[in-house]
């Protein structure tokens, strides 16, 4: 049954008479905008459960139980090298997009090999970090504060992690598929989640270690 | 090899859950022979199993939600008999098990039956309401499904297989802590919720990405029916909540896994944290159910009063109120914490000011009724039950928004009853309503109203008996989770309560006949127009059910209930139109992506409850696997030529109007 376009507003009011056109391009969206807005959401979620971690350290920090402070522990200089690496690796995941979207293969897998570099450097650096503190005992399991600490920036490293699986398999999906629409979606989907976690390590960086070194 | 599981994990000396999980397991195990035997196998995995459209996929969730009913129901008619013979003596049910019923019994209830009956709901109209083919993400709509099914399932092993949670229905540090739960029931607890809160997030995920980016041409926003607009409070609510909720388990998992501190007694741990963020994610659930709710029944009250929905634009605001304030109250569980009178005071005026949206909507409801030619089918008793019982258990938690008054029945029995009452009448009422009004449009006939009505009765009788005398009993003193007790005047009253849920069960029975009746007569229930109620949006403007295309061509859509203004112009005009030019359209194809990553998650989840290591590992990398080779996949879609879909529509049509006809004549 097809439906004009006379019909009245229970309102009270008469509906203005829009050019059918205008509603119908703009409802039925894209698969590329659906698909990009479907996983925004998801991203939001995820950046919702990190604030709740967010929460929960500033609630604990100060909860030491006799043990070490954030400024006995933390060596700002190994964590801005961190911070570079993400930052970098940013950058070289824009140009990855980039170069997928010009087809160009140097670029495009040149470019993702710099994200893969980068980003497993600092989930190393972050492993040698977590280590050193396990070693001078100062493991989740001494304080909430740390509890808060090694939940939070490590929820982090495991995105990071996570995210290097699926640097991987985009990578095998161009290399089988070639650059086709539905790959370059999911392509988008992922340069999406990596700019993400850099925006949370922004936070992490400031909340957890620049005040904490600065108390 | 196998962790922390022996043969021990069986609970070879507690007869009553050992045999509940043989039997419920056996029945299982026998239908699946059953259907084995006959051949229904492979049927049932390509029409059903790997099914990616969004009708089947809501089928199934209300399917799990009824099966988990039973679950639930089981457990309540347990601890109000095990009360009713629980006076001056310690009754059938020993503490150690009767605890874990309640707890199994909330977390079903709110988990595994109200959450799948309302997103089963959802799964089946609002891709119809919306005028398009399926939801945003077919795909993952299926993998959302079958990680509820498998936390279901997790819940419903730990009856066999080792134990359930003692802790009530949110496990409240420090009992839930490993210290003084060492058992693996908080485990099962944990990791069935994780599993099954993934997939709830999805759920959400997608449907916003629907309602927000497919409608069909001209559906503005503001001419969605009421169920769309409520269900997408529903989902963003879940968004924003239900990441707290998976982030404050993970907390959990972590102090009882790896010895973190979050909500400890020792080391500097906060208990009050995991209430702060458990209700953060709590209060907003209890609207994740009841918009829905409200969505269902402002679809049946405007189609049974034969009138449009009065005051819609209020209607939406209320709507959206409601969603932002839901995140604002929930420090309304602990007014008991201490936070201070500022505090508290802030946290109940926020919770006061709910019930003025929530007014604005009985109003709402009442005035559409109001002049209404109204039709008193089964989803329009249901909902008439909900306006009543529903406004005394608003009335009751207004009550409870006082602060001082909050302390003197927090933890009572009239806290039971209160958040039954909203709950039962809210959620349950309108899931009924909803299953009765949709059912016709899923299946392609009608439910047997007579049976449909007896449960009606059954069921807000045997409700009105089992929870008003838990308000008295509140007011008298009797605290929740109680086992047994000494006081004299309680007891006529826990009897009252346990005739109140024998009734219900009656209820269920009449359901289950009804059920069994509708199949065995469905030719002369079938609903040959697509439009068995005379109702007002554009699920009912396609066939019953519906192609798996829902809609040869997209509705073009100029108004609000646009459906019935066409029906009502081809009525007088006496002619649907010219029939659309037909094109050939892409329909998702089926995928076992859902039903294998749930597999895994299954085992994942079995493995870290007991603390087999390498299986959780191989789990892992199963999922891992199945998500790459869905991704691998080149064709996600098949083809069905237009001549097909001119064929089905043709018959579509004809059907209509002949219906059409019919309802001239009626008038």
């Amino acid at each position: 049954m097809s439906i004009t376009i006379d019909d009245i507003d229970f309102a009270g009011a008469p509906v203005a008479d829009v050019p059918l056109a205008s509603h119908a391009e703009r409802s039925v969206a894209s698969r590329r905008i659906v698909t990009a807005f479907g996983f925004w959401v998801f991203l939001l979620s995820d950046v919702i459960m990190f604030s709740a971690l967010f929460a929960t350290y500033v609630v604990l920090v100060d909860m030491t139980a006799g043990g070490p402070r954030g400024k006995d522990l933390f060596n700002i200089s190994a964590v801005a090298l961190e911070t570079g690496c993400l930052l970098a690796s940013s950058f070289s995941c824009g140009m990855a997009s980039l170069g997928a979207r010009a087809r160009i293969n140097l670029m495009y897998y040149g470019s993702m090999i710099a994200t893969l570099v980068l980003g497993a450097a600092f989930v190393l650096l972050e492993i040698r970090d977590f280590a050193g503190m396990v070693a001078q005992g100062a493991g989740p399991s001494r304080s909430a504060f740390l509890s808060g600490f090694f939940a939070l920036v490590g929820c982090h490293g495991l995105h990071v992690t996570l995210g290097l699986l699926f640097l991987l398999t985009m990578m095998a999906q161009v290399y089988a598929k070639g650059y086709r629409v539905d790959i370059l979606r999911r392509l988008l989907c992922f340069a999406l989640f990596w700019h993400t976690l850099d925006i949370i390590w922004v936070g992490i960086f400031t909340v957890v270690y620049l005040l904490g070194v600065a108390v | 090899m196998f962790g922390k599981l022996t043969w021990d994990a069986i609970p070879w000396s507690h007869p009553i859950p050992l045999f509940a999980g043989i039997g419920a397991f056996g029945i299982v195990g026998a239908i699946v022979l059953f259907v084995l035997f006959k051949g229904y196998g492979p049927y049932l995995w390509r029409e059903w199993i790997t099914s990616c459209d969004h009708k089947r996929i809501g089928v199934m969730y209300v399917f799990l939600a009824g099966v988990m009913i039973l679950r639930g129901l089981t457990d309540a008619i347990m601890m109000r008999s095990q009360l009713a013979v629980g006076y001056r003596s310690a009754g059938y049910l020993p503490p150690d098990h009767y605890d874990q019923i309640f707890s199994a019994h909330g977390t079903i209830m709110i988990l595994f039956m109200a959450m799948p009956f309302v997103i089963g709901l959802m799964n089946i109209a609002l891709p119809l309401q919306l005028g398009v083919r399926d939801v945003a993400f077919p795909t993952l709509n299926s993998v959302s499904f079958w990680l509820t099914a498998s936390g279901a399932l997790l819940v419903n092993m730990s009856l066999l297989i080792g134990e359930f949670a003692k802790t009530g229905w949110l496990p409240y540090p420090p009992l839930s802590e490993l210290t003084y739960s060492p058992g693996v029931g908080v485990d099962y607890y944990l990791w069935a919720v994780q599993i099954a809160g993934v997939g709830t997030l999805l759920s959400g995920v997608n449907f916003i990405t629907t309602i927000l980016k497919l409608r069909a041409p001209g559906m503005t926003l503001m001419r969605m029916p009421m169920f769309v607009w409520c269900a997408l409070v529903s989902v963003l609510l879940i968004v924003a909540a239900f990441p707290i909720f998976t982030a404050t388990l993970a907390m959990l998992i972590l102090d009882r896994y790896l010895g973190f501190h979050f909500f400890t007694n020792e080391a500097g741990g906060n208990v009050m944290m995991f209430m702060n963020l458990v209700w953060a994610w709590g209060h907003p659930e209890v609207y994740i159910l009841v918009m829905p709710a409200y969505g269902i029944y402002s679809e049946v009250v405007q189609t049974f009063s034969g009138k449009p929905l009065f005051g819609y634009r209020s209607m939406v605001i209320a709507a959206m109120a409601i969603g932002v304030l839901a995140l604002l109250v929930w420090l309304h569980h602990f007014f008991t914490m201490g936070a201070g009178g500022d505090v508290n005071a802030f946290f109940g005026v926020m919770t006061m000011i709910i019930a003025v949206p929530t007014g604005v909507k009985m109003f709402n409801w009442l005035f559409t009724m109001y002049r209404g030619r109204i039709v008193f089918a089964t989803p329009m008793m249901w909902s008439l039950a909900f306006i009543v019982t529903f406004t005394i258990g608003g009335m009751t938690g207004v009550m409870m928004a006082v602060p001082p008054a909050d302390f003197m029945v927090h933890n009572s029995l009239f806290l039971i009853a209160h958040f039954h009452n909203v709950i039962i009448a809210g959620v349950v009422f309108a899931a009924f309503a909803g299953y009765t009004y949709w059912f016709p449009k899923a299946f392609g006939f009608r439910l047997v109203e007579s049976w449909g009505k007896a449960a009606f009765w059954c069921w807000v009788i045997g409700f009105y008996l089992a929870f008003m005398p838990l308000y008295l009993m509140g007011f008298m003193g009797a605290t929740r989770r109680l086992q047994h007790y000494d006081v004299a005047a309680w007891y006529p009253w826990m009897l009252v309560a346990e005739l109140g849920i024998i009734l219900v069960w009656i209820g269920i029975a009449c359901q289950i006949t009804q059920l069994v009746k509708t199949f065995r007569h469905q030719e002369e229930l079938r609903d040959m127009t697509g439009d068995p109620w005379n109702a007002r949006s554009l699920e009912w403007s396609t066939a019953s059910p519906p192609p798996v295309f829902n809609f040869a061509v997209l509705p073009r859509v100029a108004s609000r209930d646009a459906y019935w203004n066409a029906k009502q112009r081809a009525i007088k005009t006496h002619s649907l139109g010219p029939e659309p030019a037909y094109t050939d359209i892409e329909v998702p194809r089926n995928s076992p992506t859902g039903v294998v990553c749930a597999f895994f998650a299954t085992f994942l989840g079995f493995a870290m409850i007991w603390h087999i290591w390498w299986l959780a590992i191989f789990s892992f990398i199963g999922a891992f696997a199945t998500f790459v080779a869905f991704a691998w996949r080149d064709r996600e879609e098949y083809r069905i030529p237009a001549a097909e879909v001119a064929r089905i529509d043709r018959a579509n049509r004809s059907a209509r109007l002949a219906a059409l006809d019919q309802l001239r004549a009626a008038e």
